[in-house]
């Protein structure tokens, strides 16, 4: 094994070693093992966006959709047809990954700006079906009425429902599955031909990759990743909001990822952290928050244009 | 055999026509140098044939079937790769990973989301195949983008190659080098085609590279062919003197 490979092994392993032991070392930092849970199912979702934004190289402004329709499909689950989370987390995940299909068919052949405005429009039609149609989706009020369910695997229960560990480690496990997914496509020649296409479509183009297909799929999984975070967004709340689906909360996916560093891996879970903590900290203190996220995230864009993550990067350099 | 058969191809752009019934055969082994001043339509022309845009009328054959209509990947796949007069490369991977990405979807893998050992052992050997081929052996691990011009060209050419092409178009391999590159591409080109026995059409503006490489020269002009055949007839050939290499001269 080279240096290089090395590294990258104790890297990885010191990111999954502060995952695990989060629920431990949050709550004395004055964190709470919720705050730690929603970290990593919006560090998921700006991963998701960054799977496109980053190694595709085409940027979706209505990824929230395919969030918030996983919500939906988990809330809906639980609330009308069975009281079973896995089948829920299966329901809001197909939900959002389908209509990612299907719209994707008809926003592959846009690129650049025209690609944002079109994933913005779409996206929106959802929002507007959610907040519209409040006989099945409550509307405004969003929906309610449904909780995650403990799991039970006869010999043992996990009480996901009560036990903020137990559910944290149920999100980490799900999380590590869909990365592990991520990272596993990214390494292959499937992957590799994202990251060409991101780097020149023309070129791509002429070895014979048939670019719009290859964006379409790379479009596509990205919304059953999208779909499994808002599913498991759903039961970190026991609640599925309108605005989840709104292109304001895509925007926020987006800055997660950016600020973290699109050209990374796991940057945009670290954007996430930075986003969801900053949020729960100043939040308290004033309702401008945003202000000030949105402040550091201008002054990330402008110092730091890898991001945050891009710095340890340079320093190393 | 003929590996590729135009016949009559026009191509315009709202009024202007910037290639105008042009046909041409090129045949197996052959090399086929396209000649011709600025806005001739030699690139258009080129387009055409990769399939950039259909032409407005006439019809291209390839391997003696009907591509007329193909899209580019579609004409890729048939065994047809070309490089660009302004290098078209992936600048922030490296030599190895530019080459690799061809030589992925030349083997099939390009939807695949795995793998396996084997085949994996099989395209790093036509990597370093291919780039030994175009002499980068020793840069495989810098990133294109840092390469020197002429090595960029080299690395673009290495993955068309990658491609096992039947077919090479290379669109000004010599543009904006000095003579130094430019001969060492000239040689590239030249082993090519006689050690690898490749098909190529390129243009080229560079008098001495297209008089020393090609077995047969066509010359276009305006969007018409004006003029083919060997380099010795092209160079006697009055009309191609008053159009294009007298005033160059």
């Amino acid at each position: 094994m080279s240096a290089e490979q090395i590294r990258k092994l104790i890297v990885l392993a010191a990111i999954w070693i502060i995952l695990i032991l989060a629920p431990y070392w949050m709550v004395p930092l004055g964190g709470y093992t919720a705050l730690a849970t929603r970290v990593l199912v919006l560090g998921l979702a700006a991963m998701s966006v960054n799977f496109l934004l980053g190694f595709t190289g085409v940027l979706s402004f209505g990824h929230a959709a395919y969030f918030g329709l996983g919500a939906y499909g988990t809330g809906l689950t639980l609330k009308f047809l069975a009281p079973s989370t896995p089948l829920a987390l299966v329901a809001g995940m197909l939900l959002g990954g389908v209509c990612g299909a299907i719209l994707g068919t008809l926003i592959v052949r846009r690129r650049g700006v025209y690609f944002a405005m079109v994933t913005i429009a779409f996206g929106q039609v959802f929002y507007y079906i959610a907040f519209q149609w409040s006989s099945l989706t409550g509307g405004d009020d969003g929906l309610r009425g449904f909780s995650r369910q403990p799991i039970d695997f006869g010999l043992f229960k996990l009480d996901i429902l009560s036990d903020a560990n137990t559910f944290y480690f149920f999100v980490l496990f799900c999380f590590a599955l869909a990365v592990g997914a991520m990272g596993f496509i990214l390494r292959s020649p499937f992957g590799r031909t994202m990251i060409a296409i991101r780097e020149n479509e023309r070129r791509s183009r002429f070895l014979g990759i048939p670019v719009e297909r290859h964006i379409w799929i790379a479009f596509t999984l990205s919304c059953f990743f999208m779909g499994f975070a808002g599913a498991l967004y759903a039961l970190v709340n026991n609640f599925a909001d309108p605005r989840g689906l709104h292109y304001s909360q895509s925007g926020d996916f987006v800055m997660m990822a950016v600020m973290g560093g699109m050209r990374s891996f796991w940057g945009p879970l670290l954007g996430a952290a930075v986003f969801v903590i900053l949020q729960d900290y100043l939040s308290s203190i004033t309702v401008n928050w945003m202000s000030f996220v949105g402040l550091l995230f201008v002054l990330v864009v402008l110092f730091f244009p890898r991001g945050l993550l891009g710095v340890f990067r340079r320093s190393k350099a | 055999m003929n590996v590729l058969e135009i016949n009559d191809v026009t191509k315009r752009f709202g009024n202007l026509v910037a290639v105008r019934d042009v046909s041409l055969n090129v045949a197996k082994g052959e090399m086929c140098a396209i000649i011709g001043p600025n806005g001739a339509g030699k690139t258009t022309f080129f387009n055409l044939i990769s399939g950039f845009f259909p032409p407005t009328s006439g019809a291209i054959n390839f391997d003696g079937r009907d591509i007329t209509r193909l899209a580019t990947h579609q004409r890729v796949a048939r065994g047809m790769a070309r490089t660009f007069q302004i290098t078209e490369i992936f600048p922030e991977l490296t030599v190895f990973e530019n080459v690799r990405i061809a030589a992925e979807v030349a083997g099939g893998y390009r939807l695949r989301p795995w793998i396996n050992r084997s085949e994996k052992g099989e395209i790093h050997r036509r990597v370093e195949e291919t780039l030994k081929l175009v002499a980068l052996e020793a840069k495989t691990d810098r990133l294109v983008g840092e390469l020197a011009h002429g090595d960029q060209r080299a690395a673009e050419i290495a993955m068309a190659l990658a491609l096992k092409p039947h077919l090479l178009l290379l669109d000004e391999p010599t543009a904006g080098m000095g003579d130094q590159e430019t001969f060492q591409i000239t040689q590239l080109i030249r082993r090519l085609h006689r050690d690898n026995d490749y098909t190529i059409v390129l243009i080229e503006h560079d008098m001495r590279v297209v008089f020393n490489l090609a077995d047969r020269i066509c010359v276009l002009d305006q969007g018409r062919m004006l003029a083919q055949g060997t380099p010795q007839e092209i160079a006697a050939n009055e009309t191609v003197q008053a159009a294009y290499l007298g005033n160059a001269a």
